[in-house]
């Protein structure tokens, strides 16, 4: 996989998915140690460059290619020559021709990460795209399930929130179907896209009958700001039909699990003791994100030209 | 990697085999490893401070039975540990390849212990360079020892081996492996010869040189 893009889920075999979990897996170990650091990627220059701001993505992907001993360079649109009207594909030319080894791309317009990587000589992992693809987070939450549930293939993943807006949400519907899950999306009828059955999922828009059953119970963040008041009549009215708390989770399996990609609005997609206490599995999330992230640099990061001398 | 076709299980560049002969049977293996372990009783004074540390997949079920022969030799429970090298290697950045990892499961620090390596097979000695620089992360031994089933010569790197099971001088082309009657190194054991025919890129590529007159 070295060179290669990772753009979305949508384009990855389940043997390459089933790869990168593995490799997470043994990742994971380092995390544990005392001295958390191996030289795998010394001399290796990773740039995060991230056009919309995300303390927790761009964090986890820093701390991932430290801890393999790469460089890590932080490049945000705040502080870059973006205000000076440099167009995107010559920013992303300009960083190339640093000879960076990955550039990772977080942009709020879909197809972004796809157009750099078009362009670039460096691999380019997408790091979310306004409502496409998440990628590394669907992997992540695939992670988090395996190893809470000890598989995912017949699992039934419930996912609850603003579907048609989210990123996390169309990533792991690709995820989770090429493994084997069953997956449910629900939501007010605003928030469901049209024709999502045609991803192989079941739309609801009760909450009841979505988690009928569910292993797993993934609840989307509420963009308050931008969404309040288009979608739903208000945020108090959605955290009443759709937020969930012990009593609803009652209408999942017993020992079914909660997952949020964070942040998360406390009160609103989940109450407060479902934001960080069993069994909700939030924090396991982000320390498994690191992991995750380490897997994709280990396998990706180096530039295509290098691959060919091999 | 969107587009492409997804990974093949079995690698590419691995060569095709094209005759074999068994050195080591089952009963050879573990008679090797018995007096490997007498050996080790023989020169360590302190066996408390010994911590067997296995490089994987071969060196696993090796360390196990080293483990169980300490015990019944000295009456002492060494600890046994598992170290994966791969993001250790040398050659992660030369020959643009990323392997699969393998566990990693250290049950202890190493501080202070006298760390024992098992391998299967030890050739250049690259691996258990690299193995030395992992065990550095599990905290300061007092002293690291070697030992392998087999030593197949064409050391590369000043490696010496503590304790060997048999010499096996091999040629260019012929590969050492250790492998079981059932998937993971379960069942009996042996160590057989494989010749190879070498598909090598870079032995190729000189090869080419050499036709050349370069």
């Amino acid at each position: 996989m070295i060179g290669q893009d990772l753009l979305g889920i949508e384009n990855l075999e389940r043997e390459q998915i089933e790869l990168i979990l593995e490799t997470a897996e043994r990742m994971q170990e380092i995390g544990a140690r005392e001295v958390k650091k191996v030289p795998t990627l010394r001399g290796h220059t990773l740039v995060n460059l991230f056009f919309e701001p995300s303390t927790r993505t761009q964090t986890s992907f820093e701390i991932a290619g430290k801890r393999l001993s790469a460089d890590v360079v932080n490049f945000s649109a705040s502080s870059s020559s973006l205000t000076k009207a440099e167009s995107l594909l010559d920013t992303g030319k300009t960083i190339d021709a640093m000879d960076p080894d990955a550039v990772i791309v977080r942009h709020k317009v879909a197809g972004v990460p796809q157009r750099l990587a078009d362009v670039l000589e460096a691999p380019v992992i997408n790091a979310g795209d306004g409502a496409h693809e998440h990628p590394s987070q669907a992997l992540l939450d695939m992670l988090t399930v395996s190893q809470e549930k000890g598989r995912i293939e017949g699992l039934t993943v419930a996912i609850i929130g603003d579907i048609a807006h989210s990123r996390v949400a169309r990533s792991n519907i690709y995820g989770f179907t090429k493994l084997g899950a069953e997956v449910r999306v629900a939501g007010p009828p605003t928030m469901l896209p049209a024709r999502v059955e045609a991803l192989g999922v079941k739309a609801y828009t009760s909450l009841r009958e979505a988690l009928d059953g569910a292993d797993v119970v993934m609840a989307l963040r509420i963009q308050n700001e931008r969404i309040a008041g288009a979608c739903f009549p208000s945020v108090r009215e959605y955290s009443a039909t759709f937020g969930l708390d012990r009593v609803k989770l009652r209408y999942a399996r017993p020992d079914a699990i909660v997952m949020h990609p964070g942040p998360v609005n406390r009160g609103v997609e989940l109450s407060h003791d479902l934001a960080d206490q069993r069994p909700s599995v939030v924090l396991d999330q982000v320390r498994n994100g690191v992991a995750l992230r380490m897997a994709l640099l280990y396998l990706i990061a180096g530039r295509r030209s290098a691959v060919e001398r091999g | 990697m969107a587009n492409d076709a997804p990974p093949s299980s079995a690698s590419a560049d691995t060569p095709e085999t094209i005759g074999e002969r068994i050195v080591l049977d089952d009963l050879g293996i573990r008679r090797c490893l018995m007096r490997i372990a007498h050996e080790i009783v023989e020169s360590n004074a302190d066996l408390s401070e010994l911590y067997v540390v296995a490089v994987p997949n071969g060196g696993v079920p090796l360390a196990r039975m080293l483990v169980d022969n300490l015990a019944q030799v000295s009456e002492c429970e060494v600890p046994l540990g598992i170290l994966d090298t791969t993001l250790y290697r040398d050659d992660l950045v030369t020959r643009g390849m990323r392997p699969r990892l393998r566990r990693t499961e250290m049950p202890s620090s190493v501080d202070a212990r006298v760390v024992v390596l098992v391998e299967d097979v030890v050739s250049t000695g690259r691996t258990i360079r690299a193995a030395m620089d992992a065990l550095m992360d599990f905290g300061r031994p007092s002293g690291v020892k070697v030992v392998a089933l087999v030593d197949r010569g064409h050391r590369e790197l000043p490696i010496k081996i503590d304790h060997v099971g048999k010499n096996i001088p091999t040629q260019p082309g012929e590969a050492v492996v250790l492998r079981g009657s059932e998937v993971d190194f379960e069942g009996d054991l042996e160590v057989v010869v494989q010749a190879r025919r070498v598909r090598d890129s870079r032995v190729e590529h000189r090869a080419g040189q050499m036709e050349r007159g370069a």
